[in-house]
């Protein structure tokens, strides 16, 4: 089933969408300034050196608010720029499926940010050269904020498709994102905690990205913290489906 | 061969598409003609299985619009209003997508979008960016993706909009050389576009098929059809003589012609040339008129306009 989709439209839409990345200035613009801010912060803002502990921390724990505006912006065009462009049309009158399509595109742009991510090794080197960390925490790390930056990615790729204006669809995208993230704080909770049953002002409580993210990277890799977020990512890109249907009707 | 039933489309309360009925074999050129914003688009929308009708259906070959979308796109080659492109990749990039998307891989997909370069004259610009193509070559690239597969169906929005004169016989002279078997549908607004393509129109206004037939069954309705214009060194004194003969029904004088239109009684042409001679006109010009689409598409669409502005009136 997986080899089969491997060999059809799902990656030849994949390439194509990768390639785009790379024939416009998006991908360097985007890693660029994905590397000096994640390094920016770590170095600065999380003292890095002064804390003398051989470990990422502070690396990783700027990451969710990093996402929450570099995300959306690789989120914002993935279908609202199709269709400004009209290329939606194109795409949706090949011989593919729109799950395909939605999978294929989302893929494409959850790749090119984990290549971002790869591309800070060299952090992990230097921290290994200056101490003994535990590589497996680090790997957690890497992992969890990977998981996270799909989440983000699938509430923009859904946004995205509501609109066929991309700086809609990247203020959407950061709102949406910013209550995600922040679920688990009182800000969102006093809104709800007036008028909702507690169990539910618990579960909202509990879709916060950053006690889910916080976890898993300090090594603490739950089974619960990965579904989470796969649960998200899935549920998101069906939304995202449905938006593009319902876009028809 | 497409069946269409009742095919309906509605964006909120306008209606786009009224109830389209057609059966197409292979072997035509369809065009759909119509003035900008008469559901032409639209329709072409539905049969590619990009919008879904409000009601009412379509089935090509045998494979259902809504049920089976899938087979339909993989039957249809589609060109959308406007060529849209993905600007940001070369000409072979986006045509080796196309091909990929339609099933061919490795040395099979080259020989595809080498064929489809060749055919279209892409060859020139393969390398480049399709952002930096004029509209000409664009729409090229537009139409050699749609016809990368070779697909039984084709459906050409606007085909030949912002080709030159040349661009536009080379493409005419394309899609002549594939319709043998094939079903091709195109749109347009250019009449001369129907008489010299298409082996069948159907006029559409406001969404509703106003007339379907061969351009030259069209053309015959023409008031101009068997017309017989000429022009002598005095008008005034030709179109009254003209205007006494049994075959005229009517004369009119324009632009330096008198065209006399004729009844259904006898043959003008030969009427008007044994007058001429025996009258002796100085006659500097003398043609037989084959009807114009133009005049034709004027009255049925005008037509329907003005029944609806009755109707309306009366309710």
């Amino acid at each position: 089933m997986i080899i089969r989709w491997l060999q059809g439209n799902f990656s030849v839409i994949l390439r194509r969408e990768l390639s785009s990345y790379f024939a416009t200035p998006v991908a360097y613009v985007f890693i660029v300034i994905f590397l000096i801010m994640a390094n920016a912060f770590t170095f600065y803002l999380g003292g890095f050196y002064e804390r003398e502990v051989a470990d990422l921390q502070p690396f990783f724990q700027f990451h969710p608010w990093l996402y929450l505006f570099l995300v959306p912006a690789i989120g914002m065009r993935l279908w609202a720029e199709e269709r400004k462009s009209g290329t939606i049309e194109l795409l949706l009158t090949l011989p593919v499926t729109t799950r395909q399509a939605v999978l294929a595109k989302f893929l494409a742009a959850w790749l090119f940010i984990g290549l971002a991510l790869v591309l800070t090794v060299p952090l992990w080197i230097t921290v290994n050269i200056l101490g003994q960390p535990d590589n497996g925490t680090i790997l957690a790390g890497y992992l969890g904020s990977w998981l996270m930056a799909g989440g983000f990615l699938a509430i923009s790729a859904c946004l995205s498709a509501a609109t066929r204006n991309q700086v809609i669809a990247f203020i959407l995208s950061v709102v949406v994102c910013f209550l995600f993230l922040l679920s688990g704080l009182p800000l969102v909770l006093d809104v709800f905690r007036g008028w909702l049953p507690q169990m539910a002002v618990d579960a909202i409580a509990n879709l916060s990205f950053l006690s889910h993210f916080n976890s898993i990277s300090r090594g603490v890799v739950d089974l619960r913290d990965l579904l989470y977020f796969l649960l998200v990512i899935g549920f998101w890109l069906l939304a995202n489906r449905i938006v593009l249907e319902m876009k028809k009707v | 061969m497409i069946e269409a039933q009742h095919l309906t489309r509605h964006f909120g309360q306008f209606v786009a598409v009224d109830d389209l009925n057609f059966t197409v074999q292979p072997g035509t050129v369809l065009g759909f003609l119509g003035p900008n914003g008469a559901g032409k688009s639209t329709s072409m929308k539905m049969l590619t299985t990009f919008l879904p009708p409000t009601s009412g259906s379509a089935r090509i070959h045998g494979h259902d619009i809504c049920t089976d979308a899938l087979a339909v796109r993989k039957l249809v080659g589609y060109l959308p209003e406007g060529a849209p492109l993905y600007a940001e990749l070369s000409v072979q990039a986006f045509l080796e997508f196309a091909a990929g998307t339609r099933g061919f891989r490795g040395l099979e997909a080259a020989k595809r979008v080498d064929h489809v370069i060749e055919r279209l004259q892409l060859g020139e610009v393969r390398r480049q960016t399709i952002e930096t193509l004029s509209k000409g070559f664009k729409r090229r690239v537009g139409l050699a993706q749609a016809i990368i597969s070779d697909p039984p169906v084709l459906i050409l929005d606007e085909p030949t909009d912002g080709l030159d004169p040349n661009q536009k016989k080379q493409v005419r002279r394309l899609i002549r050389e594939m319709s043998s078997e094939k079903i091709i549908i195109i749109s347009t607004h250019i009449l001369e576009e129907v008489d010299a393509l298409c082996s069948r129109a159907m006029i559409i206004a406001r969404g509703k098929l106003l007339a379907d037939d061969t351009p030259a069954a069209l053309l015959a309705r023409s008031r101009y059809a068997n017309a017989v214009s000429l022009s002598t060194n005095d008008l005034q004194a030709t179109a009254s003589a003209l205007s006494e003969l049994p075959e005229v029904s009517e004369v009119e004088v324009r632009r330096g012609l008198v065209t006399a239109f004729p009844t259904n009684n006898g043959d003008l042409f030969a009427a008007v040339t044994r007058l001429s001679s025996e009258a002796g006109w100085e006659v500097s010009r003398l043609q037989l008129e084959s009807g114009r689409l133009d005049d034709v598409f004027r009255d049925i669409t005008q037509e329907q306009a003005e029944e609806e502005s009755s109707q309306g009136a009366a309710a």
